[in-house]
């Protein structure tokens, strides 16, 4: 039986988070594997806190607004120390579908991949995103195939599942902002497997997206140059890891 | 050239350096300040001192240095030193953050703990 952890970080998601819960729940039991949800409140300024105090769930409270990369460490970090053999990494949000988390896995289970990526590109169905988000989107795709040689259709996608080799390297290192594209570099130099699964996302339930548009150029300009200098570091410093 | 640093501004200058001085050793001991990050300051104020006193070395080292005009030498090493001491800072900044990183990650988990064993105990 292998155990799976849920990490769903939170940032003033008391709308949807109690939904997200029960839509990990519901999912049929199986013999394979067991899921646990383990949701991480991000320094919530609203109820999320108190939501979660009622749900009987697992949840870790930061003390301090880490960002989304810096919660999401936080569950690896828990997932590793408890033992888990896979982490799922599930937006709060309610974008991402709970359902779809025994394909997520299915490719780690299978020990075909280490890391699963969910894309919402592969089949073009469902929530598709704003068209400057998939821009940046495409821009990525094209930078993650000149510096790693994969195609990634979805690299900003938060929807994922790692194994324990994946879990022990993100323990050590990794992004604080808009993780996700620097990841799939981290990941690839370390020499994962890494795989995408076409999934069907949906639009947040509630809350706001930690990407307003006056971000998006500092997004750009930021996530490119992390993937640059981790790039740098990986590549040619020779001491793999000790980010 | 020969009176680049008149008199009334050189005591102005060693007065002040002084003062600064004992304004970082008063930081020092009260324990406001690190002695790491009062060495750098302990080095600024030895140059300001140096300079306070020897009256022609700025003009000899810019006549060395093929520098016309002399006071454009301050104003270089200075800023100079300040970018250097900015990206310190910087650096500290990042190091620090990690470090909350950690301690808030850290807490977390051991909050989680805690309500866990308490449960379990009740």
């Amino acid at each position: 039986m292998q155990k799976i952890a849920v990490i769903i970080p939170c940032y003033n998601e008391e709308d949807s988070i109690a939904h997200v819960i029960d839509e990990i729940r519901t999912l049929p039991e199986n013999k394979l594997f067991s899921i646990t949800p383990v949701v991480v409140n991000d320094c919530s300024t609203d109820k999320t806190l108190e939501v979660l105090k009622k749900l009987n769930c697992i949840y870790l409270d930061l003390s301090v607004n880490l960002g989304i990369g810096g919660a999401v460490q936080t569950g690896f970090k828990y997932a590793f120390h408890n033992n888990f053999d896979i982490a799922v990494q599930l937006d709060g949000d309610g974008q991402h579908p709970a359902g779809s988390i025994p394909d997520l896995i299915a490719p780690i289970l299978a020990t075909e991949a280490d890391v699963v990526i969910g894309s919402r590109f592969i089949t073009r169905e469902g929530f598709q995103s704003s068209y400057l988000r998939r821009s940046g989107i495409n821009y990525f795709k094209f930078l993650n195939k000149w510096l790693t040689g994969l195609t990634i259709t979805d690299s900003t996608s938060g929807f994922r599942a790692i194994n324990r080799k994946a879990l022990e390297i993100v323990c050590r290192y990794y992004p604080d902002e808009y993780p996700e594209p620097e990841a799939i570099i981290l990941y690839s130099l370390n020499h994962l497997q890494i795989k995408e699964i076409p999934v069907v996302m949906r639009e947040r339930i509630g809350g706001v997206s930690s990407i307003g548009s006056f971000k998006s150029l500092y997004y750009m300009v930021k996530v490119s140059l992390a993937i640059f200098f981790i790039y740098i570091r990986l590549k040619f410093n020779g001491k793999r890891n000790t980010l | 050239m020969e009176n680049v640093i008149p008199y009334k501004i050189q005591l102005i200058s060693i007065i002040g350096s002084i003062l600064f001085m004992l304004f970082i050793f008063r930081l020092i001991v009260k324990g406001k300040l690190r002695e790491e990050y009062s060495i750098m300051w302990i080095i600024c104020t030895l140059v300001l001192l140096v300079f306070a006193f020897w009256k022609n070395g700025l003009d000899l080292i810019a006549r060395y240095l093929d520098v016309f005009y002399a006071p454009a030498l301050i104003f270089l090493g200075a800023i100079f030193a300040i970018i250097i001491f900015l990206v310190h800072l910087s650096v500290v900044n990042s190091k620090q953050q990690k470090q909350i990183k950690n301690l808030a990650q850290e807490l977390a988990e051991l909050k989680n703990k805690f309500l866990l064993s308490k449960k379990s105990s009740d």
